[in-house]
């Protein structure tokens, strides 16, 4: 994405808000899996015990990540794993080239790795003639689209079977106007299986890495990561280096709480632990930081890198259900990619911590108990103190620290406030109000609560 | 293998690769907060007094199917009912090797899987929270075996069967494996307008039959 064409969150919003169908249907899919989840939740009386323990995991893990980053690399290698660290998204992605160059390969099939799409790994392939099919259905459809996925575990949530069944038409030759999920997906299968029996290199996603036993776990519904990885030669994981859990019986809380939480599922159909290249194949793991240890660095906000990908906090956010994953311009969207993008680049990003009514619904869904909603709040005021809020912002702002540092002028605007909208109200109702736009201004009240206090005090 | 397999990784052209790792580690060192400890996990665990009608019910719920039998003799008896046993059958259990070809572990290319219609093999375990069995490397001897297959189907011992993940891993405990696997029903999607789609990649159905 170009630097000067990129729009902000809310700009972006305005555009999913086109279609007011269609962000009534994608808010009402997306509380329905919210509603899935809460139901599995709870049918666990210890479900609050889990998150607490989950949490308590991950604080472990991100005290001593060091330690253990260096016992799974110690082990991973011992198994037979060529382990590979890399700073930074073109590091990572010069690994995986290189590693495909050293096998003559320019064709490779990946399963769901949000790194890889936070690397912008395919483009780069595409780049260097590396052909790069995405496995995961979801993935092979917003691939197709030429789009970014929209969200981490429901890539093309924001896709009517319409659309869909006309991408299959054109690009794999399914009748036109066929919509049908059952028929689309069998025409993907068979078009992904020729795919699966064709590549010499897969590239998978980590879901949770070992220190103990030095294996990795993939989770998936589908089987993708599976059937790429086992008839592949060689097999390359991808993992952000927080991915690292310390010992193999810590699975056992964080795979009871991962699908509860993504989609009400008691389990992903497939769990699947690598610990040993199978005979003949190389496997590779490449353990990336790309901002992580900045991030690890800030006290208020390190806590983001706890999250398990599990995307609740999407479902559950009013805002993200009613503007759609791409209106947050990341490769993670909703709460969780607002409050760790701005690490990245806190320019670039400095309008997603304000894409939130912080309800803290978020918090409440996490399975790991990131305090979300707070770091949103704290994401603000770091943005604002670094010069970082858009003009109209910092002018508003400005307002409202006079108004609210004067009695006087308080007072007198709510006067003049409560005046406008019962006299003039179309100086309020109009679209230079943006509060307007989605809805109505409510009737305004005689007097202030300050006002009726003043008479009825006895 | 193993220093073979390392020498490789060293002739990779990779720019920095060793300064990368150094310059990770360091930065972790530097931002990393005071050591929390780790918390005791063993309270957590299941209190099912039947995990098999639990573990029957929640894999019914998922899409896959119970069968719960005698013998190996009444499996026999099943298999041509619920699958169509004139196509590729291949099993990894010697009881069966008269009703579909008897996998072992030589040596294939597991392209050569390609055309099953049906896999018959054995899990370690099962899981009654979620319906989930754990098959390992040593099992299904080919890792794609369970996956490439139109129909699974996998034989678990009734007494083999725990309430949740944390009594599964206590099994599981330091077991040496090179590849592990909890499957939960077939292989699914709904990434189509959240409409469920059995058979995405990997197998089309998965039974389950529970050995008494």
């Amino acid at each position: 994405m170009n630097e000067s064409t990129v729009k902000d969150h809310s700009a972006l919003a305005d555009v999913f808000n086109k279609d007011e169908n269609r962000v009534n249907w994608h808010d009402e899919t997306l509380w329905w899996i919210r509603a899935k989840r809460d139901k599995a939740v709870h049918q666990l009386p210890e479900w609050e015990a889990l998150r607490d323990t989950a949490s308590q995991i991950k604080n472990n893990v991100l005290s001593n990540i060091g330690t253990y980053l260096q016992k799974f690399e110690g082990n991973a290698l011992a198994n037979g794993v060529t382990v590979h660290w890399a700073t930074d998204a073109k590091e990572h992605n010069e690994i995986v080239l290189s590693i495909l160059q050293k096998h003559k390969v320019t064709r490779m099939v990946k399963s769901k790795s949000m790194l890889t799409e936070e690397c912008h790994l395919n483009e780069y392939l595409g780049e260097n003639g590396v052909d790069v099919i995405d496995s995961d259905l979801g993935e092979r459809i917003v691939q197709l689209a030429q789009e970014p996925p929209s969200h981490i575990v429901l890539p093309c949530i924001h896709k009517k079977k319409e659309e869909i069944g006309e991408l299959f038409h054109q690009y794999l030759g399914t009748p036109a106007g066929n919509a049908d999920p059952q028929f689309l997906t069998e025409t993907a299968r068979h078009h992904l299986r020729e795919t699966f029996l064709t590549r010499k290199v897969a590239l998978t996603g980590v879901n949770f890495a070992v220190a103990e036993t030095g294996e990795f776990v993939v989770c998936t519904n589908e089987g993708n990561a599976d059937m790429g990885a086992h008839l592949a030669d060689v097999h390359i994981a991808s993992m952000g280096f927080e991915k690292i859990i310390p010992e193999r019986k810590h699975l056992s809380v964080f795979l009871r709480l991962l699908t509860r939480s993504a989609t009400g599922q008691p389990i992903t159909t497939y769990s699947s632990h690598f610990r040993k290249p199978r005979p003949g194949q190389e496997m590779h793991i490449v353990i990336v930081d790309n901002g992580r240890t900045i991030q690890l660095g800030r006290e208020e906000f390190r806590n983001s890198l706890k999250c398990i990908r599990c995307g609740a906090c999407m479902n559950t956010c009013p805002v993200y259900r009613r503007s759609g994953g791409h209106s947050y311009h990341n490769a993670i969207a909703g709460p969780i990619g607002a409050i760790l993008a701005p690490n990245l680049d806190m320019e670039k990003y400095s309008d997603l911590p304000f894409a939130s009514t912080l309800c803290g619904s978020c918090s409440n869904v996490c399975p790991v108990k990131i305090d979300i909603h707070d770091q949103l709040y704290k994401w603000r005021q770091v943005i604002v103190k670094n010069g970082y809020a858009t003009g109209a912002k910092k002018a508003g702002m400005k307002v409202m620290t006079l108004t609210l540092s004067s009695p006087t002028i308080y007072h007198a605007g709510g006067k003049a406030g409560r005046w406008f909208m019962r006299h003039v109200p179309f100086a309020v109702n109009n679209k230079l109000n943006p509060w307007y736009k989605q809805r109505d201004m409510p009737e305004p009240p005689k007097e202030s609560f300050g006002e009726w206090y003043k008479k009825n005090r006895k | 293998m193993e220093k073979n397999i390392n020498t490789q990784a060293s002739q990779l052209p990779l720019q920095g690769a060793g300064r990368a790792r150094e310059k990770i580690l360091a930065a972790i060192a530097q931002n990393q907060p005071a050591s929390k400890p780790l918390p005791d996990i063993g309270f957590l665990k299941g209190t099912d007094a039947d995990p098999q009608e639990k573990f029957t019910t929640v894999l019914t719920t998922i899409g896959g199917k119970v069968l719960k039998v005698k013998g190996f003799d009444e499996i026999k008896q099943l298999l041509p009912e619920h699958f169509d046993t004139s196509k590729r059958v291949v099993t990894t259990l010697n009881e069966l090797s008269d009703i579909g070809q008897l996998y072992t572990g030589e040596t294939i290319d597991p392209h050569t899987l390609e055309d099953i219609e049906l896999t018959i093999t054995s899990a370690h375990l099962a899981v009654a929270e979620n319906g989930a069995v754990w098959v390992t490397e040593e099992l299904v001897k080919q890792r794609v075996l369970p996956f490439i297959c139109q129909h699974l189907a996998v034989v678990v011992k009734a007494d083999t069967i725990v309430s949740t993940m944390h009594e599964a891993y206590q099994k599981i405990s330091d077991s040496v494996y090179g590849f592990g696997t909890f499957i939960a029903g077939p292989s699914k999607t709904a990434d189509i307008e959240q409409s469920l789609v059995l058979g995405a990649h990997g197998p089309r159905s998965m039974t389950v039959f529970i050995l008494e």
